[in-house]
């Protein structure tokens, strides 16, 4: 579990995270997504003690990272794939992280296992390493200690979309055994598909948070018919609001719910379905036009 | 639409972790040391490094074998040299140590994997101080394999006398170096930089001594390169230690001080 209250960091004028909030549980992945640049690598990096926080703290099974004694068996962290000196092997990176760590030669060769890295890749340098090799790489280094919690930064960024489902797959497995699992990203879809619970910032503020079903229905249903008139009016008389969104109407009520005014009205649905991440998706466009601010880090 | 306003947390489950969740030791710190010590051998950069000192070492022998005086011929004369080229590069290998976290980012790494960073701090001295030794141990194999040849080639057979004093004072002082050059690695945190200023500080410091005459003066007490003199030749006496502590305060002390407070508290990115 991971348990973060009330985390702020200022670097002088600018907040960089103001007043976050929020609670990873074990069994579940949960999306860290903001725009570059919204706070969740300078929170991420709270967490995980590089950071002083201004204010506000942040616990990783109930205590402060940096009071985790040998933090790597407990605690898998990637913050950066990239920030591995580009001279050493894949390998050497992982050997000396074991080392460290105190685990075998062999949870090696199991880690590399686990995240498709073959033997021969291994022994190439990290320099010829593309991101999503260095992704796989990190993500071996993070689960080698055999942890409870995985703490993520971008770890879907550079793997194509096969990659990204395989990643979907090795976090839900970590979580179903009862694993915490927070992950950041930039990209919406990519958290759609691996996150179970999510929690938005932007500009260094949550502005949305709470489980991924409930964020994506929370936009009422689109539906079409062929009489969009009387299905308008028939809605209305039932209770519900409605809008027009271009040749859709969008009503504040379940497709169940819409589906029953339809069929009292006797009116033909063409269409009927969830507003689903159309309203995330606006929000987090929104998001990004007004608060990205280019060349500042993420 | 859920937003940050009506679901903060305000109400806290219980965070408490099952008991006994996070148990085990931390990391020792000899394994702390081992990586430190792994991580300066196992990259081209740090490997050639040691092997170009451990090559210098043998070639200056070697030519002093060829072109020197037979009458110079003992094994303290060899170690000298070599000392002299020592001296110049240890630094170097102590720097790379020091700022190997922040010129690659590693750090990300090493500082999660151990968040007392003041563990890593004295691991990385007790490696670098370890590999400092490894050179100086080849250092003597080279200079005792020369007094070897020159005394099968020219018969220079009464040169294996190495006072105690001087042995220990060769190492010692060699060690200071290596100390210096992760302070120095420490209080920029890039090599660069570190090397350029381990380099012309000391420089700078000598010519203006040889300038200033008050400055020559304390030069006595402040000169590293001075007060190691009499260590390697074996002959410290009273007021040297006096010179060493407080020049050994001035280019380790301080900078040390100043490199082990940034690595504790610099950020991480």
């Amino acid at each position: 579990m991971i348990v973060i209250e009330n985390l702020t960091k200022r670097y002088g004028d600018l907040v960089a995270v103001n007043d976050v909030s929020f609670v990873a549980r074990p069994g579940s992945v949960t999306g860290f997504l903001g725009p570059n640049g919204a706070g969740k690598s300078t929170a991420m990096r709270m967490m995980t003690g590089l950071t002083p926080p201004t204010a506000g703290r942040a616990l990783v099974l109930g205590r402060p990272y940096k009071q985790l004694p040998n933090p790597g068996r407990h605690v898998g962290v990637m913050l950066d794939a990239s920030a591995q000196h580009p001279g050493r092997t894949g390998r050497e990176v992982l050997r000396l992280a074991a080392i460290q760590m105190g685990v075998g030669r062999a949870a090696v060769d199991a880690s590399l296992d686990r995240v498709g890295l073959t033997s021969k890749e291994a022994g190439r340098r990290v320099r010829n390493y593309s991101l999503g090799m260095r992704q796989r790489l990190g993500l071996a280094s993070a689960l080698m200690g055999d942890p409870q919690v995985l703490i993520l930064d971008e770890p879907a960024n550079g793997l194509d979309p096969q990659g990204i489902h395989w990643m979907r797959g090795l976090l839900r497995g970590f979580a179903d055994q009862g694993g915490t699992v927070l992950l950041s990203s930039h990209l919406l879809h990519e958290v759609q598909i691996i996150a179970d619970e999510l929690v938005m910032i932007g500009n260094g503020r949550i502005v949305a948070i709470g489980s991924k079903e409930e964020l994506l229905d929370s936009h009422g249903t689109r539906v079409r018919s062929l009489d969009d008139t009387a299905l308008h009016a028939a809605l209305s008389a039932a209770g519900f609001g409605v809008r027009h969104d271009g040749t859709v109407l969008v009503a504040e009520a379940t497709p169940e719910q819409v589906g029953r005014v339809a069929l009292d009205a006797r009116i033909v649905l063409t269409e009927l379905r969830t507003s689903g991440s159309e309203g995330l998706e606006e929000m987090f466009l929104q998001l990004t036009a007004a608060h990205a601010r280019e060349g500042s880090a993420a | 639409m859920t937003t940050a306003t009506d679901r903060t947390i305000s109400t806290p489950d219980p965070y408490a972790e099952p008991e006994g969740s996070v148990r085990g030791p931390g990391v020792p710190f000899r394994r702390l040391a081992l990586v430190e010590l792994r991580k300066m051998v196992d990259t081209r950069a740090g490997l050639w490094m040691l092997i170009v000192i451990g090559a210098i070492c043998v070639v200056v022998v070697t030519a002093v074998l060829i072109w020197g005086d037979v009458s110079d011929f003992t094994l303290q004369s060899f170690l000298q040299l070599n000392a002299l080229v020592l001296v110049l590069l240890l630094p170097i290998v102590g720097i790379m140590a020091g700022t190997s976290e922040w010129s690659q980012r590693t750090g990300l790494v090493t500082f999660t994997l151990e968040p007392r960073r003041g563990r890593v701090v004295v691991a990385k001295l007790v490696a670098a101080t370890i590999l400092g030794l490894a050179l100086i141990a080849v250092a003597f194999v080279a200079s005792a394999a020369a007094q070897l040849v020159a005394q099968v080639a020219h018969g220079a057979d009464d040169g294996w006398h190495l006072g105690a004093g001087v042995g220990f004072g060769l190492v010692l002082t060699l060690v200071l170096y290596v100390l210096q050059g992760v302070a120095f690695g420490f209080a920029f945190l890039n090599t660069a930089v570190a090397i350029v200023v381990s380099l012309v500080l000391p420089t700078v410091w000598s010519v203006a001594t040889g300038l200033i005459s008050w400055l020559d003066k304390a030069a006595n007490w402040l000169d590293l390169s001075r007060v190691t003199d009499p260590l390697t030749s074996g002959h410290m006496h009273g007021d040297d230690w006096a010179h060493l502590a407080t020049s050994a305060a001035l280019w380790i002390g301080i900078p040390m001080a100043i490199g082990v407070w940034r690595v504790l508290t610099r950020e991480v990115k």
